[in-house]
């Protein structure tokens, strides 16, 4: 199903002089993309239980650290990024695993297009389904921890942490996918290696809520920026690697 | 496998080498070299600490390269090369760790604390502990080896991060040793270094590489030994 929704265009084939055997690159990713949202948009049981899990969690830490106003400060980025390492990673094993069992990472792997267009379109899906998780716990932190988290600056870092947890979510989650235990391989293998992305979140964002200076804040999301490109580059070369059968 | 006569001589004479080079460094350590000024016979661990940490660091690269190769030419040899790296780079940064703790205990009054560094090194080592899990979750042969590849390449990340992580961040208190350091001089935790001192580190994070490719090699000798009995196994099972 998902195989045909990649390439409704090249198999129709209207221009047949042309004969254009490969989908463009980035119509690959976007309905790969558009895929995953749509069967989220009907099933909603991945968003629903990471939305559902992030809620917990925070009742959980408010409950667990009841805190004056000035410790509220200093620990809702840690909360937040906690929050959504551990509701991201519930949902990449989600993501990946149904594509397996469904066998349509088979059929996605046999469509005639580039390995890595179809890791970017995965990893966008998840990328989405995080962000969510974010900008729920951006309300829910803002209400429950007493924090005013409407700041541009902290979406930003929330939106860099998110696309660089998503990218290396993506990668580790199809590889994990095979093994035995997946749901329980999946956080073990994924959790040392998102630890840059999610220290340098977790610092810019407690630096600007605790009001520090720019220069305190600053490099930490040029850290991220760095990051994320490596992990990005690295997607695209290593998942070639990974489904090859 | 055979193993032909000279390398197997070479391995043994590299293996007195080394249990050698052990003997000469304990020496140097304990009785070339005084007690530093301001550590005392504490900072002795330190060249322990060193080494272990540049033959973990070492191995590791080794770990990287071969994952590298393996992905280009997927010969089983390269595999096996991570495998082995990995398994001795565990064990020597968690020598690294330990001799750590120890020294920080009287120095720094805790056995350990989250120190920017200190916490990267724990990282690490989870990281290359995870590699181990996702060998053993893996049962397809072909794709652990690729999977064990991309791994070993992803986890060098957090190595990267090592190094670089008391370069840039100036609140560490961990002491940068080799090369330029990003916080101001003089304050705690710069070492300055006599030339007994230079020497007996340089000595020590030497025999520490040629342990560490030793045991490299022992290992994946014993890996191919491993591979050798279980083929005849299955020779044997099959004909009977």
């Amino acid at each position: 199903m998902s195989a045909t929704t990649t390439t409704p265009e090249t198999t129709s084939t209207t221009q047949p002089k042309k004969r254009r055997l490969r989908t463009p690159y980035f119509q690959v990713v976007a309905s790969l993309a558009w895929k995953d949202l749509r069967a989220e948009a009907r099933g909603r049981e991945m968003v629903n239980a990471m939305l559902l899990f992030s809620i917990m969690a925070v009742l959980i830490f408010s409950f667990a650290l009841e805190l004056d106003r000035q410790a509220q400060e200093a620990t809702v980025g840690g909360v937040l990024w906690v929050t959504i390492a551990f509701a991201g990673t519930l949902g990449l094993g989600r993501s990946l695993a149904a594509e397996k069992d469904k066998g349509s990472l088979d059929a996605l792997l046999l469509a005639p297009v580039e390995r890595s267009a179809l890791f970017y379109g995965k990893m966008i899906g998840n990328f989405l389904f995080t962000l969510a998780v974010g900008f729920l716990l951006v309300f829910l932190l803002t209400v429950l921890f007493n924090v005013n988290l409407f700041r541009p600056v902290l979406w930003l870092i929330i939106v860099l942490g998110c696309l660089g947890f998503a990218t290396t979510g993506t990668l580790v989650a199809s590889m994990s996918v095979h093994a035995r235990a997946r749901e329980m391989l999946l956080p073990i293998l994924l959790l040392p290696v998102i630890l840059p992305i999610i220290i340098s979140a977790t610092r810019a964002s407690t630096a600007l809520l605790t009001e520090l200076k720019t220069e305190d804040w600053l490099p930490w999301i040029q850290l991220l920026v760095v990051v994320d490109f490596v992990f990005l580059l690295a997607g695209f070369f290593l998942f070639d690697f990974i489904v090859e059968e | 496998m055979q193993y032909s006569e000279s390398r197997t001589r070479n391995l043994r004479w590299l293996t007195y080498a080394s249990i050698g080079l052990f003997i000469i460094s304990f020496w140097m350590i304990f009785s070339y070299v005084g007690p530093e000024r301001t550590q005392g016979e504490v900072q002795r661990i330190f060249y322990t600490h060193l080494g272990a940490f540049f033959a973990s660091f070492v191995l590791f690269v080794v770990a990287l390269i071969a994952g590298i190769q393996y992905l280009r030419t997927r010969h089983e040899k390269w595999d096996d090369l991570g495998l082995s790296a990995i398994e001795l780079g565990l064990i020597f940064s968690l020598i690294n760790i330990v001799t750590g703790a120890i020294w920080a205990r009287p120095i720094w009054n805790t056995w350990w604390t989250w120190d920017p560094r200190l916490t990267t090194v724990a990282i690490m080592w989870l990281a290359y502990a995870a590699y181990l899990m996702l060998r053993a979750g893996i049962e397809d042969p072909n794709r652990r080896r690729r999977f064990a590849a991309v791994y070993s390449i992803l986890a060098f990340s957090s190595v990267f991060l090592t190094i670089i992580i008391i370069r840039v961040r100036p609140d560490t208190i961990h002491p940068v040793v080799a090369g330029p350091t990003s916080t101001s001089e003089g304050i705690e935790g710069d070492f300055a270094m006599s030339d007994r001192i230079t020497t007996t580190l340089l000595f020590t994070i030497f025999t520490y590489v040629v342990i560490s490719i030793t045991l490299l090699w022992h290992r994946i000798r014993l890996e191919n030994r491993t591979k050798l009995i279980q083929a005849r196994k299955m020779k044997l099972l099959l004909n009977a």
